[in-house]
C-alpha cells in the first residue's frame, strides 16, 4: 500500500505553468486569521492569473498560496487534511493557504496530472499522502533553490519556514523567489519527512470549511443558479431496468412554468452504473413547478421481467443458496471434516442477513448541465470522482472530452452514491433537448428509490470448539453481490483449519448497486463479529479476552484490543436488560474496536448508551477531524442497525422518504469516546469509514449480553427486543 | 399571483401559485440557497428557517401563509456569523457535510430563544425533526450549550 511510485512528472511544472498558463483561479479573500476556502471552490468571484509552481500549487505575488487538490470535500474534510499534507513539507505560512479543487477536464487531458481524483474507501490520507508530501516538498525545494541560486549560497544554507526563506542574514518570500522556482527543476526528489519529523501533522487544526457552513455560504450543486436555467424533476422506472414510460404531457402542459416532459432512454445492452434507465423528465421554470407537474402527469410504467422481486424472494433465494456450495474462496477439507466431527456441545453455527440499503445522502442528487452557444459543455455537481462524470456527459452527448468541464461544489455526504454519474447523463440529455441549462433534482422519494443502492448480503457460518474453548476450524459461506467479504477470508483469528465460499448475487443482479460507508466490511462485520461472540461464549471466554488471544502475534490487533479493555471497562456480569458487547474489524488499512453498553427495556425499548472505541491507523493527521470522522461513523452504523432497510416489493423499493427510511436523529445518539491506539511506523489507514464495521456487531452483542437475543439481520425496527 | 414577502429583512414580490412552499421561493425565486432542501415532508428539518420567530420548516409552509410574516433564513441569522449558535458551531466544528447545518442551525436558535439554558432532553426533543447523515449531533448538542452559554454573557 504504501509502494507508491511516485514519478518526477507529477511534481514538475508544465513548460506553460510559469505565468499565464493557469486555467484555475485564485480565490483572493481577506485574509483570515486561518487558512479559507471557497465557498464555491470551482469557480472563483476573483478568478485571477497566480504563477503555478506545479499543478498543485499556485503561489500569487501577495503571498497567497493555492492548494490545487483532487479530491471531493463530502464532510470527511478533504481539503483541510490535503492542505495539511502538502504544508507538513511546503512550510508555508498556513493563514496564507487557500484550497481549491483541481481541474477535472486539465486532469483527464493532461494523463491524469493529479494521479487520481476519486475521493472513496477512506483513500485521501490513506493513499495519497505521498503524492500530497512529495508535491509540497518538491516546490519547498525549488523555491530554496531559487533563493540560493540568487543569493550564490548552497541551498542547504537556505531554510523555509512561514513563507520565508533565510540565509545567513538573507530573506525572502516565496512570493519574490516563486517566478525563479518555476523554472527550475530539481537533479533529484527531495525526501518527505518521516512522521517523526512531522510538526504540524498530528496536531488539531479547526476545518477550513466550516466557516462556509454556518451561515449558508457554501456551495452545493443543489445550489447553483444560472441565466436562463430551468429546472428538471425526474422519474425513472422504478423497477430497475424496466421498459419505456408512456406518458401524456398534454395532461400537464399548460400548468403554470411547465415547458416540456423529456423522454430518458435506456441504451440496449447498456446496464453499468452511469448508464440511463428508462425513466422521464418533466421540465419547468422552478422545481416546484417541475416536481408538481411530474407528480400529476399520467404515466405508465412496463416494469419488465423484475416486477416480481422483493425482499421475501431475495432472502429465500439467499438462504436457499447458503444450503448450496458456493464458489471455494478457500479450501480446506479438514476443516469440514473438523466441524462435521465435532459434539453438539463443540459446535456453533449461525446465520445472518442485511437488506439492501439506500445512501440517503443529506443533498438529493442534483446535476446542472449548461451546453454553451461555444460548444463547451459545464457540469456542476458534487462529484467524489468527476472525471467519470466527464465522462459520462462526453458519451451521452457526443462531445470532444475537451470541451467538457466539471465544476465541482461541495457535496451533501458522499458515501460512495456520488460515484454515480448516472444523474449527470440525463441532466445532460434534458439541456440537449430543451436547449437550456438545466437544473435536475432528484426529489427525496427517486433518490431513495434509485440511488443504485449498497448491496444485500448473508452469510453462515460454523465452527468446531477445542477442548481449550477456542476454535479450532471454521467455515463460511456468504451470499451477495458485495465484493470484499475479504474481511472473512482475512479474518484476523488464528483459527488452524478454515474454509470459505462464497455466492456472488445472481438473482438480484438486475438492482445496480454502489459503495457505501464501509460497504463490504460493514455487512462481513455485522455477521462475522457477532458470530465471534456465540463463539467465545460457547467456548466458556470473554468475548474481549478471546479475541486478544487469538490476534496473539498481531501486534496492531493487540494494540487496539488492549485500548479498548483499558477504556472501556467491559464487563459480562450486569443485570439482565443492561448489556456490553464488543466488536474490532479491519477496513482501509484501520483497525477498529468498538464496545458498545445499551439498556433494553422489558418491553424491547432499545437504548444504545455509550460507545467507545479504538482506532489504529497508524497515524492520525488531524486528531479534530479524525475524531469527528469517527463520531460520524458511528452514527452510520446505528443508522442502518437500528434503523434504515430498504424493503423491495413488486421489483421497486417500497419506501419512500424519511418517513419510511429512517435514520438516527439526536434523541437515539449515545455518548461516543474515540481513542487512538496507534502502531504508528509505515501504516496510513483511512478514518472516514472505519468506524462503522464495529458499530452495529457491538451493539448486537450488548443486545444478546442484554436479552438473551441475536440479532440476526437488519433493520432492528423488525425485530423484537422483548425479555422476561 | 403577485405575493409581498419580508425576507431578513428585505421585501420581495414574487409571482407564484399561493400553495408554493416557502422552500421553493426562498431559493428558486428569491435566490436565498442557504435554506435547503431535503424531503419535503417536514421530516429532515434542513429547510428550517424563522417565521415571526418560530423554528418552521419551510418545505411545508405554503408562502401564502408567510405573507404579512417575517421570514428569517441562516442568511439574515445575523451579519458576519456572528450569531452564538453560529459562533459555538465554528467552535464546537459542528459542520461536516453542512448540507443540514443551516436547519439545525436555525432550529437551534429557535429553541434558545425561548429557553435559555436548555437541557439535552429539551434539545434532543427541539431537534428531533433536524436529520444529520453526516452525524454530527454529540456536537450539536455541545454547541448548543455553548451557544446558551455565551448568550448568557
Amino acid at each position: 500500500m504504501n509502494q507508491i511510485n511516485v514519478t518526477r512528472r507529477e511534481f514538475i511544472i508544465t513548460s506553460a505553468g510559469a505565468a499565464g498558463g493557469l486555467a484555475i483561479g485564485v480565490f483572493l479573500a481577506p485574509v483570515a486569521n486561518a487558512a479559507v476556502v471557497n465557498p464555491m471552490p470551482w469557480q472563483s468571484p476573483n478568478d485571477k492569473e497566480g504563477l503555478e509552481l506545479s499543478q498543485w500549487i499556485v503561489i500569487d505575488p501577495s503571498g497567497i498560496i493555492t492548494v490545487v487538490q483532487p479530491h471531493a470535500e463530502m464532510g470527511q474534510g478533504a481539503m483541510t487534511s490535503t492542505a495539511m499534507m502538502l504544508n507538513e513539507e511546503l512550510q508555508a505560512d498556513w493563514k496564507m493557504i487557500r484550497v481549491q479543487y483541481a481541474d477535472a477536464n486539465r486532469h483527464v487531458l493532461n494523463n491524469e496530472l493529479w494521479v487520481t481524483m476519486a475521493s472513496g474507501g477512506s483513500n485521501v490520507v490513506k493513499a495519497r499522502h505521498p503524492h500530497i508530501m512529495q508535491a509540497g516538498a518538491s516546490a519547498r525545494e525549488r523555491l530554496k533553490e531559487a533563493a540560493a541560486q540568487t543569493w550564490g549560497v548552497p541551498r542547504t544554507e537556505v531554510t523555509a519556514k512561514d513563507s520565508i526563506l533565510t540565509a545567513g542574514n538573507r530573506r525572502g518570500t516565496y512570493a519574490e523567489f516563486a517566478t525563479r522556482a518555476a523554472g527550475i527543476k530539481l537533479a533529484e526528489e527531495p525526501k518527505r519527512k518521516t512522521p517523526e519529523q512531522f510538526t504540524f501533522l498530528g496536531t488539531s487544526v479547526p476545518r477550513l470549511d466550516v466557516p462556509l457552513k454556518v451561515n449558508g455560504e457554501a456551495k452545493y450543486a443543489h445550489d447553483i443558479r444560472l441565466p436562463r436555467m430551468v429546472y428538471a424533476a425526474v422519474y425513472a422506472n422504478p423497477v430497475p431496468w424496466g421498459g419505456s414510460p408512456k406518458f401524456d404531457f398534454n395532461a400537464i402542459k399548460n400548468r403554470p412554468g411547465v415547458l416540456a416532459a423529456v423522454e430518458l432512454k435506456a441504451v440496449a445492452g447498456k446496464r453499468g452504473i452511469a448508464d440511463l434507465q428508462n425513466g422521464v423528465a418533466v421540465v419547468a421554470d422552478t422545481y416546484y413547478r417541475a416536481k408538481t407537474a411530474l407528480d400529476l402527469m399520467p404515466i405508465e410504467w412496463d416494469y419488465g421481467p423484475n416486477a416480481a422481486m422483493s425482499n421475501q424472494t431475495l432472502f429465500d433465494t439467499a438462504y436457499k443458496k447458503l444450503g448450496e456450495k458456493g464458489a471455494v474462496r478457500k479450501d480446506d477439507p479438514a476443516a469440514l471434516a473438523a466441524i462435521a466431527a465435532a459434539p453438539a456441545d463443540k459446535k456453533v453455527g449461525g446465520d445472518f442477513h442485511r437488506p439492501y440499503e439506500a445512501h440517503a445522502r443529506a443533498e438529493p442528487i442534483t446535476t446542472t448541465v449548461d451546453i454553451k452557444a461555444d460548444g463547451t459543455v459545464d457540469v456542476y455537481v458534487g462529484a467524489q470522482n468527476p472525471p467519470a462524470v466527464m465522462t459520462a456527459v462526453v458519451e451521452q452527448l457526443g462531445i470532444d472530452p475537451k470541451n467538457c468541464f466539471v465544476r465541482r461544489q461541495f457535496l451533501g455526504c458522499g458515501f460512495g452514491s456520488s460515484s454515480g454519474t448516472f444523474a449527470a447523463k440525463q441532466a445532460a440529455q434534458v439541456a440537449k433537448e430543451v436547449g437550456r441549462p438545466v437544473k435536475l433534482i432528484w426529489s427525496r422519494e427517486e433518490d431513495i428509490r434509485n440511488s443504485k443502492h449498497a448491496p444485500a448480503y448473508a452469510a453462515r457460518f460454523e465452527a468446531a470448539i477445542g477442548a481449550d474453548g477456542l476454535p479450532t476450524a471454521i467455515f463460511t459461506r456468504t451470499f451477495g453481490a458485495n465484493s470484499s467479504d475479504n474481511t472473512i477470508t482475512d479474518m484476523p483469528y488464528e483459527i488452524a483449519l478454515r474454509h470459505h465460499e462464497r455466492h456472488s448475487d445472481l438473482e438480484t443482479a438486475h438492482i445496480p448497486i454502489t459503495t457505501h460507508r464501509a460497504p463490504g466490511t460493514g455487512l462481513v462485520g455485522f455477521a462475522s463479529e457477532q458470530f465471534i461472540d456465540d463463539l467465545a461464549r460457547k467456548g466458556g471466554w470473554n468475548p474481549l479476552e478471546w479475541r486478544l488471544a487469538m490476534t496473539k502475534s498481531k501486534r496492531d490487533y493487540q494494540i487496539v484490543l488492549n485500548a479498548l479493555k483499558a477504556k472501556a471497562g467491559y464487563r459480562m456480569d450486569l443485570p439482565r436488560g443492561e448489556g456490553m458487547g464488543v466488536a474490532v474489524v479491519e477496513s482501509h488499512g484501520t483497525i477498529a474496536g468498538a464496545v458498545a453498553t445499551v439498556t433494553v427495556s422489558r418491553r424491547g425499548q432499545l437504548r444504545v448508551e455509550k460507545m467507545v472505541l479504538a482506532l489504529d491507523s497508524g497515524h492520525v493527521i488531524n486528531p479534530l477531524n479524525a475524531t469527528e470522522q469517527v463520531e460520524g461513523s458511528v452514527v452510520f452504523g446505528l443508522a442502518h442497525l437500528m434503523g434504515g432497510g430498504l424493503e423491495f416489493q413488486k421489483g421497486m423499493v417500497a419506501n419512500s422518504n424519511f418517513d419510511t427510511y429512517r435514520l438516527l436523529r439526536i434523541g437515539d445518539m449515545p455518548t461516543v469516546e474515540v481513542h487512538f491506539a496507534l502502531s504508528g511506523g509505515e501504516k496510513w489507514g483511512g478514518l472516514g469509514e472505519p468506524g462503522v464495521p464495529p458499530t452495529a456487531p457491538s451493539v448486537a452483542n450488548a443486545i444478546f449480553a442484554a436479552t438473551g437475543k441475536r440479532v440476526r439481520s437488519t433493520p432492528l425496527t423488525l425485530h423484537d427486543l422483548s425479555w422476561a | 399571483m403577485a405575493l409581498a414577502l419580508n425576507v431578513n429583512g428585505t421585501s420581495y414580490t414574487v409571482d407564484v401559485e399561493p400553495e408554493t412552499p416557502l422552500l421553493w421561493v426562498l431559493r428558486d425565486n428569491i435566490g436565498l440557497t442557504g435554506t435547503k432542501y431535503g424531503c419535503g415532508i417536514a421530516r429532515c428539518g434542513f429547510c428550517t428557517v424563522h417565521i415571526d420567530g418560530q423554528a418552521t420548516k419551510s418545505c411545508q409552509t405554503k408562502v401564502s401563509a408567510a405573507v404579512g410574516t417575517r421570514v428569517t433564513t441562516i442568511e439574515g441569522l445575523s451579519p458576519n456569523s456572528t450569531h452564538p449558535v453560529q459562533v459555538a458551531w465554528i467552535e464546537h466544528s459542528v459542520p461536516q457535510c453542512g448540507y443540514c447545518q443551516s436547519g439545525q442551525i436555525m432550529a437551534a436558535a429557535a429553541l434558545l430563544a425561548k429557553r435559555a439554558r436548555p437541557t439535552d432532553a429539551e434539545i434532543d426533543e427541539a431537534m428531533a425533526d433536524n436529520l444529520c447523515r453526516c452525524g454530527t449531533y454529540i456536537r450539536i448538542r455541545q454547541a448548543i450549550h455553548r451557544a446558551a452559554e455565551l448568550n448568557a454573557r
